[in-house]
């Protein structure tokens, strides 16, 4: 599974929302994603992937958009 | 060793509902149930201060442990909505007790207060005898209509505690209290100002950082969270309590909760919380407890208390 198929799950997981949003949407503006949903999606990015996101890194801006998240997920692979 | 002896509570008379505050700030009086699990909050009188809260509260928790005043070594008294920068209320409050010599010092720190001053009391019982430990907030006159996302979670209250070294109810077994300073600028209130909360930042830190401090602090103790049938928390917000919950992998009704009565009450959450608790619970207690907070600074913490 790619990432963004990846993070698609997650997404679906914790966000009850008919369609995949657009890799650029603003998860946060759509309603996708809240101040109680964010941190579900943290959890599920930690378990799907199998990384540690630490506290000083979960910045609201980070998870906005599944590019974004990628971006991340990225950068902890490296 | 410190103890609980006894707590107590003070809340004012005035309701404010969801519709009263759907009047005065727009926002539908049914989201903010929803987003908050509020109901209702109490928000103090036009003449009431902080340290007249904080007053009431002492009152009711001294009489809970048939102490006088006479009998308190120390008093800390945590607060963020103080009326001015200094004295703060503890001052006042040992004055209106009639104590003119006892040392009573200020923990100007929101939501984590009463929990810090607990975790204080405990190591400072043992020196100072009996610690009066009261949250008092009167954060109704520090939110902005402007601003519902917050404005709509806050009420008035004061808690009472009073820590001994000799006996109490349950025993204070461990203490575990953080700070991280890189959070400052997300909720904050400055001088003459509102509240100020960036919602996100709070409640995924919150979310993460409660339930390890919980976690750790039982393991350090042996325990896990299946062995602990009460846990009592600041009263920030149903969904967080419920959030604290699924990552302890306990049942959320082992939370108790009176958020939907009073809203937020910051620092005087907890003990208020307590109070209540113990009210209906006034029997000799055989399993362990958990306290725990979460607020402004970021300060955060937990106490295990075990039968005495």
């Amino acid at each position: 599974m790619s990432t963004q198929a990846g993070i698609l799950k997650v997404i679906h997981a914790v966000a009850d929302i008919p369609n995949d949003p657009a890799p650029d949407e603003s998860l946060f503006d759509s309603g996708t994603l809240d101040s109680f949903t964010l941190p579900d999606l943290v959890t599920g990015l930690e378990q799907e992937f199998n990384v540690k996101i630490p506290d000083a890194d979960l910045v609201p801006e980070r998870f906005d958009t599944v590019t974004k998240i990628e971006a991340y997920l990225n950068s902890r692979k490296n | 060793m410190s103890y609980l002896q006894a707590f107590g509570h003070y809340l004012p008379e005035r309701i404010v509902t969801n519709p009263d505050l759907e009047q005065r700030t727009g926002r539908d009086a049914s989201s903010i149930e929803k987003t908050s699990g509020i109901l209702e909050r109490r928000y103090a009188g036009e003449g009431e201060t902080v340290a007249d809260l904080a007053f009431a509260a002492a009152n009711a928790c001294l009489r809970n442990a048939n102490l006088s005043p006479q009998d308190i070594g120390l008093i800390l008294v945590s607060s963020g909505s103080s009326e001015r920068t200094f004295p703060g209320p503890a001052s006042v409050l040992a004055r209106k007790l009639g104590l003119t010599a006892t040392p009573a010092i200020d923990i100007p720190i929101a939501s984590a207060g009463s929990l810090i001053g607990l975790a204080f009391a405990a190591d400072l019982a043992p020196r100072y005898g009996n610690v009066l430990v009261v949250g008092s907030e009167i954060m109704s006159r520090r939110i902005s209509d402007s601003d519902p996302d917050t404005s709509i979670l806050f009420g008035d209250g004061a808690g009472a505690a009073i820590v001994s070294p000799e006996k109490g109810f349950l025993r204070i077994a461990d203490t575990a209290i953080f700070t991280d300073g890189n959070y400052a600028e997300a909720l904050k209130l400055d001088h003459n100002g509102a509240i100020q909360m960036k919602g996100l930042d709070v409640i995924i830190q919150a979310s993460r950082k409660i339930p390890r401090a919980i976690e750790d602090l039982l393991t350090k103790n042996n325990l896990e969270p299946a062995d602990v049938p009460v846990f009592l928390m600041h009263q920030a917000n149903m969904n967080l309590i419920r959030k604290v919950a699924t990552a302890l992998q306990v049942p959320a009704e082992r939370f108790f909760s009176n958020i939907a009565r009073y809203g937020n009450t910051s620092s005087a959450s907890l003990l208020i919380a307590a109070s209540e608790w113990r009210a209906v619970n006034p029997a000799p207690l055989t399993t362990p407890i958990v306290l725990a907070t979460f607020g402004a600074g970021f300060n955060w913490g937990s106490i295990l208390l075990l039968p005495a």
